[in-house]
């Protein structure tokens, strides 16, 4: 049996290129943690971390944050545009998994799913200026029609009633075709022998789909929603940003914009850092509770 | 024993078109091919009708009261506006730097942080493990690491938007699959050659991961293109901002503010930022979409 220490010397090489990513996550993953006491004190650009004063009570950022009548909205709205994102976003792209698992063509099936995740490359800028030509009020495609159509425009972009679609709509288009992949991979692999035994039953395509397919691909199915519940106060801070202007914050304004606004638009660093810590604990609950509820479908991440 | 062969014969041929279809099998086969066009349309038809806008003449514009889909006149003015611009030439060569210095990066440290976490004979090795994981599930937020970043001499500077994202550890555990997957007996067989593991890891390991390391390159290629959220965060120099972040502010302006003697309207040079912003996007995809889809499975099933 060799010490461990001379077995490790051994492997000087190894550690030696860990080193430069190790370094990365100390600086910048584990050192901000350090800066999280920022949420306990009056941080002032001045003074830097160390030297701000600490805040009496502690938890007085937190009392502050969770006083306001507009961290209501916030949760509702970061809640809620999670969650219609989550349902649309499981059945969207499991519905064109189906479509395209069903498709015999094979150059067809081919060509839509290669075209049917390029959006996903697209950043939110461009989908933000594609999803103006469409739905601007002055000169927006789809507005031109419903002039003709009714007389009336719509401010997609501008009105309370329709911006979260937009958001979950412009989510949906750059993600469907993405999100299909990982279904229609699970589908690939259900073992036909079950697909002949229903033929030879009299099974219809449909029943086909509704017994076999879906059964089949249950597990990943749940996995997914799992994960992604775990997620949910993630909301999409670069789309929500990109997308959002005044007229539309009562609907469209989440905690990660808020934080930003709050800590580097109004230097109010301190509220903003204790935002941002409750969300980072509650997430962190979340992930590890989601982790442990996927693991019973067998497939957890770690 | 015949109904075992039918049953060989018709699966075999239960996924091919040579089968000879039902009427249900029919109306089916029709729904799933009209579905599959549309479906085609909605993904590409924004980006043609883009496009189209951006190379309609204004009188064109005028006279169908609107962008149409197919101009029938063509101009490329609103892209020389675009260019004359100062701003644009300068953010393209930001968003160049970027991408082509960040993406170099992330792929030296992840490969060198991927293949160590690779050998399972490592001493340590499920400490540092656990140590980068935490981070994918506990992130301090945005104050504290903008506090970080700050206090590191990042602020407006190019290397606030590639150092403080050197590494993605996702990635790192994608790379270090598929290292895992490359048989042991070809590592052995160089060590007892008197290779180091420097030189294992360029001369064997690495030519056998083209796949993995074209999908993980060109993520972080395109994460960095398409670079807005530590622009915002880190860079008030409108010098140092990238493409996406002059886009978004090109986009937001709006016809009131637009200079009167302008030839063409806003709108149409607005979307000729949108296609300068995608191009390099859609002209790469056709070449590496099949990585891609390769690199996500992994990522997602096995990772």
């Amino acid at each position: 049996m060799v010490p461990t220490v001379t077995r490790a010397r051994r492997y000087w090489a190894l550690y030696l290129m860990l080193l430069p990513a190790m370094a990365y996550l100390a600086v910048y993953k584990y050192a901000p943690m350090y800066g999280i006491i920022v949420a306990f004190k009056d941080y002032s650009l001045g003074e830097g971390i160390v030297a701000s004063p600490w805040i009496h009570p502690w938890y007085g950022h937190f009392s502050e944050l969770f006083g306001s009548p507009y961290f209501g909205q916030l949760l509702r709205n970061t809640f809620l545009l999670s969650i219609y994102k989550i349902v649309w976003g499981t059945t969207l792209p499991l519905v064109l998994a189906l479509i395209l698992n069903e498709c015999r063509l094979t150059w067809m099936r081919r060509w839509v799913q290669t075209l049917s995740y390029m959006p996903h490359f697209l950043s939110w800028v461009i989908i933000f200026g594609i999803t103006g030509a469409f739905l601007s009020e002055s000169s927006g495609l789809v507005n031109r029609w419903l002039e003709q159509l009714t007389g009336h425009s719509v401010g997609f972009l501008t009105s309370t009633d329709w911006f979260r679609s937009v958001l979950v709509g412009t989510e949906v288009w750059k993600d469907m075709g993405w999100g299909a992949i990982i279904y229609l991979a699970a589908m690939v692999g259900i073992d036909p022998s079950r697909y002949e035994v229903a033929r030879v039953d009299g099974a219809s395509r449909l029943r086909q789909i509704w017994h076999i397919t879906l059964p089949g691909i249950r597990n990943v199915i749940i996995l997914l929603l799992v994960l992604r519940l775990g997620h949910v106060l993630e909301a999409g801070f670069e789309q929500v940003y990109i997308f959002y202007n005044l007229q539309v914050y009562p609907v469209a304004d989440i905690l990660d914009t808020w934080v930003f606004r709050t800590g580097l638009e109004n230097l109010n660093f301190s509220l903003a850092a204790a935002a941002g810590l409750f969300k980072s604990i509650i997430g962190l609950v979340l992930i590890l509770a989601a982790n442990r509820i996927a693991k019973r479908w067998d497939g957890q991440l770690w | 024993m015949t109904l075992v062969r039918t049953r060989i014969k018709t699966r075999a041929n239960s996924r091919s078109t040579t089968r000879i279809s039902s009427r249900e099998d029919r109306i089916v086969n029709g729904i799933v091919y009209v579905a599959c066009a549309l479906v085609a349309v909605v993904c590409v038809f924004p980006l043609l009708f883009v496009v189209a806008a951006s190379i309609t003449p204004y009188g064109e514009v005028l006279r169908n009261g609107g962008y149409i889909v197919i101009p029938r006149a063509i101009t490329f003015d609103a892209y020389r506006e675009l260019l004359a611009d100062p701003a644009i030439p300068r953010a393209l060569s930001v968003t160049a730097f970027i991408t082509v210095v960040g993406t170099a990066l992330n792929m030296l440290l992840t490969t060198l942080m991927a293949y160590p976490l690779s050998r399972r004979d490592l001493p340590g090795r499920s400490a540092v493990l656990l140590i980068a994981l935490f981070t994918t599930v506990f992130g301090a937020g945005m104050i504290p690491t903008y506090l970080i970043v700050k206090a590191t001499g990042l602020l407006d500077t190019v290397w606030a938007m590639i150092v403080p994202g050197a590494v993605s550890v996702f990635n790192v555990l994608i790379m270090k699959t598929f290292f895992e997957g490359i048989p042991d007996e070809l590592v052995d067989a160089a060590r007892i050659d008197g290779a180091g593991e420097l030189r294992i890891l360029v001369q064997v390991i690495l030519p056998l991961s083209v796949p993995v390391m074209l999908t993980l390159g060109l993520f972080y290629g395109v994460s960095h293109w398409n670079e807005f959220f530590q622009a915002i965060l880190y860079v008030r120099d409108p010098d140092l901002q990238p493409l996406q972040v002059v886009v978004r502010n090109l986009l937001a302006r709006s016809q009131a503010t637009e200079n009167a003697d302008a030839v063409l309207p806003l709108v149409t040079v607005q979307m000729a930022a949108v296609v300068v912003a995608a191009i390099p996007m859609i002209a790469v995809y056709p070449f590496v979409q099949k990585h891609f889809q390769k690199g996500v499975l992994l990522g997602s099933v096995k990772g």
